[in-house]
């Protein structure tokens, strides 16, 4: 078997620059590469690998199901995330994965989604929208509602036509913008109005910082959808992603391997114990 | 078509003024008209008299103040079924910011001072008002100091990766 | 003598003497394991290599207490008079370095790695007391037993002979018995030794696996006497009798669970130091943590496991700060893992009883002390998780 901290090699197929700071790769496997790894679903990361620099746990973007290239949106904040963001098409980059568990997008069949994203948030969330609007029919309405810092960093502004083509609800929203914006200014909890929420029949999937999750869970609650259909993905500090190194635990859980999805009812009361 | 609804029916579905007593409506309805605003439409200027204020029925207003070298800035956009005003409430009775109507704007739109005028005569209505008032002023309060925490941008400073 | 064979071992106890334990580390030397022991060095009694019982900590017994460690001279000549040391065997099955693997840039760019060769050290383990036999199995439930297993970590397990020493006193720190990992082990050996000192200096022998059998055959062992056989149980007995600590586990996860605000945390938190030597002492601590580097001319990178603690700062930093940034949080990290949290996340706990935490702290906190504040000082419902999803 494998050994697990071993990563593949994989080349940098395409790469599109989508705001100042990140920029989304295509990675497909290197030729000579013997093994493969197992099909991304939405939901799962992977750790890539600057060599020498280090390894950071990233969700997938696109490419699941194992058709086409693994696609991974990238923000630059540091040593290893800067070099993966300078990686051009040729370049190697180490893959390890698909690690974690799924958003429950069969789970929600027959009854209304609502997605909400925040900032970069949204990556993690474009495979699951992807599947919604793939099967659109099988889903009552599906509602997107995405908060960014300002219009220009507001990400895969294209898609959001092409998702509402699919039959999908999609608000945006920012929290400032300079003159001449003609959309919303708001926090993103304003457009949680907009949903349709059945209550009890709704799933709602929320990707964005740990706060900004925080407070759209709360929202949600208090407009009637349940805490176990509320989910969301959970980030911690992460060397191993397989559950040994210890680093990404929040009491019980491994974030890794429990996670990173978990339901609102699951993780609200380990969240709300500080410096847990 | 439709029937025309009254200004108490219009005042009514507005969330802010869910189930108020039909006198009370009534009397407040007497201070309230219907008004639309075009898209770039002003409804208030910045440090003027707070004579007015507004329920937006349908449409779009932006809240902006100007600022040098940037221009005129959002802070927020009030939607449908919102309250935009309450500097009425507070002296000296003067607006602190911009409101224009981004798109094509159906209000209800109150005159301030004859409604105040009729608070101050019957403190019952002004109790009333102002608890309907205070939750859209602490829900708008806390979603600008979330604002405020500016949770999407990198963060500052300390490289991010341990 | 023909001996039955049961369970692991299926063979009878026998009796060895002190020329008998030398022939038994020849046997292990001589089937080409590398034999670790207790020694003295540096004025503490270590695990290292040993050529022969000569090397073997014979007359020392150790004084231990919160913050205290001392070597004391016995009135006898007992080889395992003692309890255990700063090390634990956790060092050799887990190393504190190693290297994952190695990877180049190939002439296309690709990168090339190469995983570290498979052959590890095999080892034979002399004197494991039955604390530490019970946090070896903990481990194994983390690097085997969970969803991923470490190959590093199995194949030293795999090729490990284990030789226990049943403890012949309790020190003033141990608390096997709270722990129900000893101061008897029952299985999960190859052979386990119990030292007699009435009368001549022998001892007892039993049998926990083929291969300890088949060791045990190479040695010339007398059968054991069913009184030499009571002896031993009279030993161990005995030893349960006075260990230092005790600590209540009725509940322990669920009471710390609903007292992760309990004011205990701040008070604790005033004399910890982070220094991290519980988690360095501790047998079952685990976390790790990975360097990446590569040579100046970023051709050749590696990548090497390393011990780490939740005591650093390192371990919960994310976004720019770390999630557990004060003493407070990363103490009641520390201990609601080691005795709750571990609980839901491995079907055990992870205290063996050991005591080394509460010796080698070096402003004497200890671990018992700390659970029973809590216990006494108990929030009741709705003090913290009462419910873990």
């Amino acid at each position: 078997m494998r050994d697990p901290m071993l990563p593949l090699s994989f080349r940098v197929a395409a790469k599109r620059r989508e705001l100042a700071d990140t920029w989304t790769l295509e990675l497909e496997p290197d030729a000579g590469a013997h093994d493969r790894l197992g099909a991304f679903a939405p939901g799962q990361f992977a750790m890539l690998y600057a060599f020498g620099s280090g390894e950071v746990p990233i969700s997938v973007s696109g490419g699941v199901g194992g058709e086409g290239p693994l696609v991974h949106t990238v923000r630059a904040v540091g040593a290893a995330t800067r070099a993966i963001c300078a990686a051009e098409p040729g370049d190697s980059v180490g893959v390890r994965g698909p690690f974690g568990n799924t958003w429950p997008i069969e789970e929600a069949e027959g009854g209304d989604v609502v997605v909400v994203a925040g900032g970069i948030g949204l990556a993690p969330l474009r495979p699951a929208i992807e599947r919604l609007a793939a099967s659109r029919e099988r889903f009552g309405a599906v509602t997107l509602l995405y908060g960014a810092r300002s219009p220009d960093e507001m990400l895969f502004t294209e898609e959001l036509d092409s998702w509402r083509s699919a039959g999908i609800a999609v608000e945006t929203i920012v929290d400032s913008a300079p003159a001449g914006w003609s959309g919303r200014v708001g926090l993103v909890t304003k457009l949680i109005d907009e949903a349709e929420l059945s209550g009890g029949h709704t799933t709602a999937l929320i990707c964005g910082p740990e706060v900004m999750m925080r407070f759209v869970g709360a929202e949600l609650v208090q407009r009637g959808v349940e805490r176990s259909r509320i989910h969301i993905s959970m980030e911690r500090n992460m060397k191993c992603a397989i559950g040994h190194c210890g680093h990404c635990q929040l009491g019980p859980a491994f974030i890794c391997k429990d996670g990173p999805v978990f339901t609102l009812a699951a993780i609200e009361p380990l969240m709300a114990v500080r410096e847990l | 078509m439709g029937s025309i609804k009254s200004v108490d029916e219009l005042i009514a579905e507005a969330p802010a003024f869910a189930e108020m007593r039909a006198e009370q409506l009534e009397v407040i309805a007497g201070c309230a008209r219907n008004q639309t605003f075009e898209g770039g439409e002003q409804l208030m200027r910045e440090g003027e008299e707070a004579n007015r204020f507004y329920v937006i029925r349908r449409g779009l207003v932006a809240l902006e103040t100007f600022v040098a070298h940037r221009g005129a800035l959002t802070l927020e956009t009030i939607e449908d079924g919102e309250l935009l005003g309450w500097s009425w409430l507070v002296p000296p009775y003067r607006t602190h910011l911009d409101a224009r109507a981004i798109a094509t704007t159906h209000t209800v739109s109150f005159d301030a001072v004859c409604l105040r005028g009729k608070a101050d005569a019957d403190p019952a209505l002004g109790y009333e008002l102002m608890r309907r008032f205070l939750p859209v002023i602490v829900e708008r309060l806390q979603a600008t100091r979330l604002r405020l925490l500016d949770v999407y941008g990198p963060v500052a400073g300390a490289e991010a990766e341990g | 003598m023909s001996v039955a064979r049961r369970h692991g071992g299926g063979t009878e106890p026998a009796v060895i003497s002190r020329a008998g334990l030398d022939r038994l580390l020849a046997s292990l030397t001589r089937r080409g394991f590398e034999v670790i022991g207790p020694t003295v060095r540096d004025r503490a009694i270590v695990y290292e290599e040993i050529a022969s019982t000569a090397d073997l900590p014979q007359g020392w017994t150790d004084e231990q207490e919160g913050g205290t460690y001392r070597l004391r001279r016995r009135e006898d000549e007992a080889l395992f008079g003692f309890n255990n040391g700063p090390n634990s065997w956790k060092s050799h099955l887990f190393p504190p370095r190693l290297t994952l693997w190695r990877a180049r840039r190939g002439e296309d760019g690709a990168m090339e790695f190469s995983e570290e060769p498979e052959e590890v050290p095999r080892y034979a383990f002399i004197g494991v007391r039955s604390c530490d036999l019970a946090a070896i199995g903990v481990q194994d439930r983390v690097f085997v037993g969970d969803s991923y297993a470490d190959p590093d970590y199995a194949a030293r397990r795999r090729e490990a002979f284990i030789v226990v020493v049943n403890c012949g006193k309790a020190g003033n720190t141990c608390f096997c018995v709270s722990m129900q990992t000893g101061p008897r082990a029952e299985s999960g050996f190859d052979l386990a030794l119990t030292e007699l000192l009435d009368g001549e200096h022998r001892f007892l022998v039993e049998v926990g696996s083929d291969p300890g059998a088949e060791v045990l055959a190479e040695v010339q062992a007398e059968p054991a006497d069913p009184v030499d056989e009571e002896a031993a149980v009279a030993v161990s007995d005995e030893c349960a009798s006075q260990m230092g600590r005790e600590l209540d586990t009725d509940g322990i996860k669920e009471l710390l669970y609903r007292n992760l605000e309990n004011e205990r945390w701040d008070e604790v938190s005033e004399r910890c130091l982070t220094c991290g030597n519980c988690t360095l002492v501790c047998p079952t601590c685990f976390c790790s943590t990975v360097e990446d580097t590569s040579d100046l001319a970023g051709e050749e990178a590696e990548r090497t496991r390393l011990l780490d603690s939740c005591f650093t700062m390192d371990h919960s930093y994310i976004h720019g700060g770390s999630v557990r940034a004060s003493p407070r949080s990363r103490y009641r990290q520390w201990m609601t893992h080691k005795l709750a949290t571990w609980i839901d996340q491995f079907g055990t706990s992870g205290c063996v009883g050991c005591g080394r935490c509460i010796t080698w702290c070096p402003v004497a906190i200890d671990i018992t002390e700390e659970a029973a504040a809590i216990r006494a000082t108990d929030l009741g419902e709705g003090g913290g998780i009462d419910q873990v999803g």
